[in-house]
């Protein structure tokens, strides 16, 4: 059994322990115990009903913990030894799970802490590796968060747009360690679209199938950036994308766009293009025209400026641009990038390695102080040129 | 084993011997670079001694407290004087020896020309938070 299969039990076997009786924090705790027993026995002992062990183990670690607790509290209070009889039900409640670690109570880093475990089923200390924080924070960080939804009812029903953000956010975490985070979203985003029908869960869906699908091309072998006109288009992932843009489609005709769908619908316009040049710039500005409308995002006008700088030209694009704050992140490097198009290296090179002074990672600093090093070494060899035309 | 601290530095270290910005290299040398820097903390931690490593925005803030239900006050961005690093390493090491053999590595990484940049790195020893047993014996 892999690992992603034994993840996907997560759920449904907490649901039951709730259903039982426990309640949330204690049975959540029970099964991180369990699956952690699950990781260390099963590779040599497999059992024939994963999700049956699931629940019988984490059932037994909540007694003992239960007990322990009363033990040390020196309460008398008799703990029912047995589950109640019957079988396990095969239905769960995995949708009441996302909106409760999902709750609007929680600020979004406790909400995707306690998402990626109660529903996702990573332990503590591949959540901690995968944010880069010690394994002790990430554990304060999850029972604080369990603590603050202790009252909420778990049967309540919530916001599907507070999951829809914590997943996201998950998924732009990308990867770092041994947890591929973007792949985990996709997984969790797959399993919510299961259990409810929403427009923007499905463009969600798409929306990461759609990055997800270009992620090889993405990055060099040295780990250098590649932007996606010079993206090597042969490495995407054509079966991630047909099925995206069939989620999408699908999502769409519903006729209750969102922004997630209008952001996978950009996507799915660039997944679309066979070449870079090929790509429809015109229909991709009026999806950002949706966007804007949607979210009013300054984020979103930025990307626009880019767009609208390849469907009407730099000019244009660079009046689009000078329409909007100058300190919004990245600001500087769209302008680098419109005015080396529009035929000034000179300004292009410096605003590049003004960009590179304020970039907000590593990899874009890597990148951008590569462009303007590149516009550099252009302009000197055109200057030596010129002085070498003069002396003949 | 003793822990130091590297700290490279956007100003106030000594000039290097090869002190060309960065965006004046090609980007054929601003490969290499990286390349040498992710090569040099690879090898690290394959020979046990990389602790933890952080690159770190050229701009920033002082604050300090003001008072009891007032905001802290904030004064920034940093004078064009401020002493500004750039970056951290820890090391854990054998010896002074070797952390002093390992920064002189970190600093011969290739700049401008693929030529050695020589940039003064600081290495600062950690204060340990005991002193070893045998280091007392009368304690």
């Amino acid at each position: 059994m892999n690992d992603a299969l034994l993840r996907s039990l997560t759920p449904g076997v907490l649901t039951v322990l709730v259903r039982r009786g426990a309640d949330f924090a204690a049975a959540e705790d029970a099964v991180q115990e369990a699956l952690i027993e699950a990781l260390r026995v099963w590779p040599a002992d497999p059992p024939r009903d994963a999700r049956g062990w699931l629940v019988t183990v984490a059932w037994r670690k909540f007694l003992d913990a239960t007990r322990a607790d009363t033990a040390r509290r020196r309460r008398e209070d008799r703990v029912e030894e047995e589950p109640p009889p019957g079988p396990t039900p095969a239905v769960d409640d995995t949708l009441q799970l996302y909106f409760l670690c999902a709750h609007p109570s929680l600020t979004p880093s406790s909400a995707v802490a306690l998402t990626l475990r109660a529903v996702g089923g990573l332990t503590t200390r591949q959540i901690a590796q995968a944010y880069l924080v010690p394994e002790a924070t990430m554990a304060q960080r999850i029972s604080r968060a369990k603590r603050t939804v202790s009252g909420v009812r778990f049967d309540q029903h919530g916001d599907v747009a507070t999951v829809l953000r914590v997943l996201y956010l998950v998924f732009n975490e990308g990867y770092s360690g041994d947890v591929d985070l973007a792949a985990e979203a996709i997984r969790l985003t797959r399993q919510l679209a299961a259990s409810i029908d929403h427009p923007e869960v499905a463009g969600l869906l798409a929306l990461m199938l759609l990055h997800h699908a270009r992620r090889a091309a993405r990055t060099a072998p040295d780990g250098s950036l590649v932007p996606l006109a010079e993206q090597d288009r042969g490495r995407w992932d054509t079966a991630l994308i047909a099925e995206g843009v069939e989620i999408l489609q699908a999502a769409l005709a519903r006729d209750r766009l969102g922004e997630f769908q209008a952001q996978a619908a950009i996507a799915a316009l660039h997944a679309d293009a066979p070449r870079a040049e090929e790509t429809d710039w015109v229909q991709i500005v009026e999806w950002y025209d949706e966007l804007s409308r949607l979210t009013d995002s300054p984020v979103v006008r930025l990307n626009r400026a880019v767009a609208v700088g390849q469907a009407d030209g730099p000019r244009a694009g660079l009046a689009a641009l000078a329409e909007l704050d100058a300190s919004l992140p990245r600001h500087t490097a769209v302008a680098a990038y419109l005015h080396e198009r529009d035929g000034d290296p000179t300004t292009a090179a410096r605003l590049y390695a003004e960009a590179a002074h304020k970039a907000p990672s590593l990899a874009e600093r890597d990148h951008l102080t590569r462009q303007a090093a590149r516009l550099n070494t252009y302009l000197s060899r055109r200057a030596a040129d010129d002085v070498d035309g003069t002396d003949e | 084993m003793a822990k130091y601290l590297l700290l490279k530095h956007y100003r106030g270290a000594p000039a290097a011997v090869n002190d060309v910005p960065m965006e004046k290299w090609t980007p054929e040398e601003i490969t290499a670079h990286v390349r040498y820097m992710n090569d040099f903390a690879a090898r690290l931690e394959e020979s046990g001694e990389f602790v933890g490593g952080q690159a770190l925005a050229p701009e920033g803030e002082w604050v300090r407290y003001d008072g009891e239900g007032r905001p802290p006050v904030t004064d920034g961005p940093f004078a064009e004087t401020k002493d500004l690093i750039a970056g951290w390493m820890i090391i854990d090491v054998d010896s002074h020896e070797r952390a002093i053999e390992l920064a002189g590595e970190l600093s011969a990484a290739p700049g401008a020309g693929g030529k050695p940049i020589h940039e003064w790195l600081e290495l600062r020893p950690f204060l340990a938070e005991n002193p070893a047993v045998t280091d007392c014996p009368h304690r």
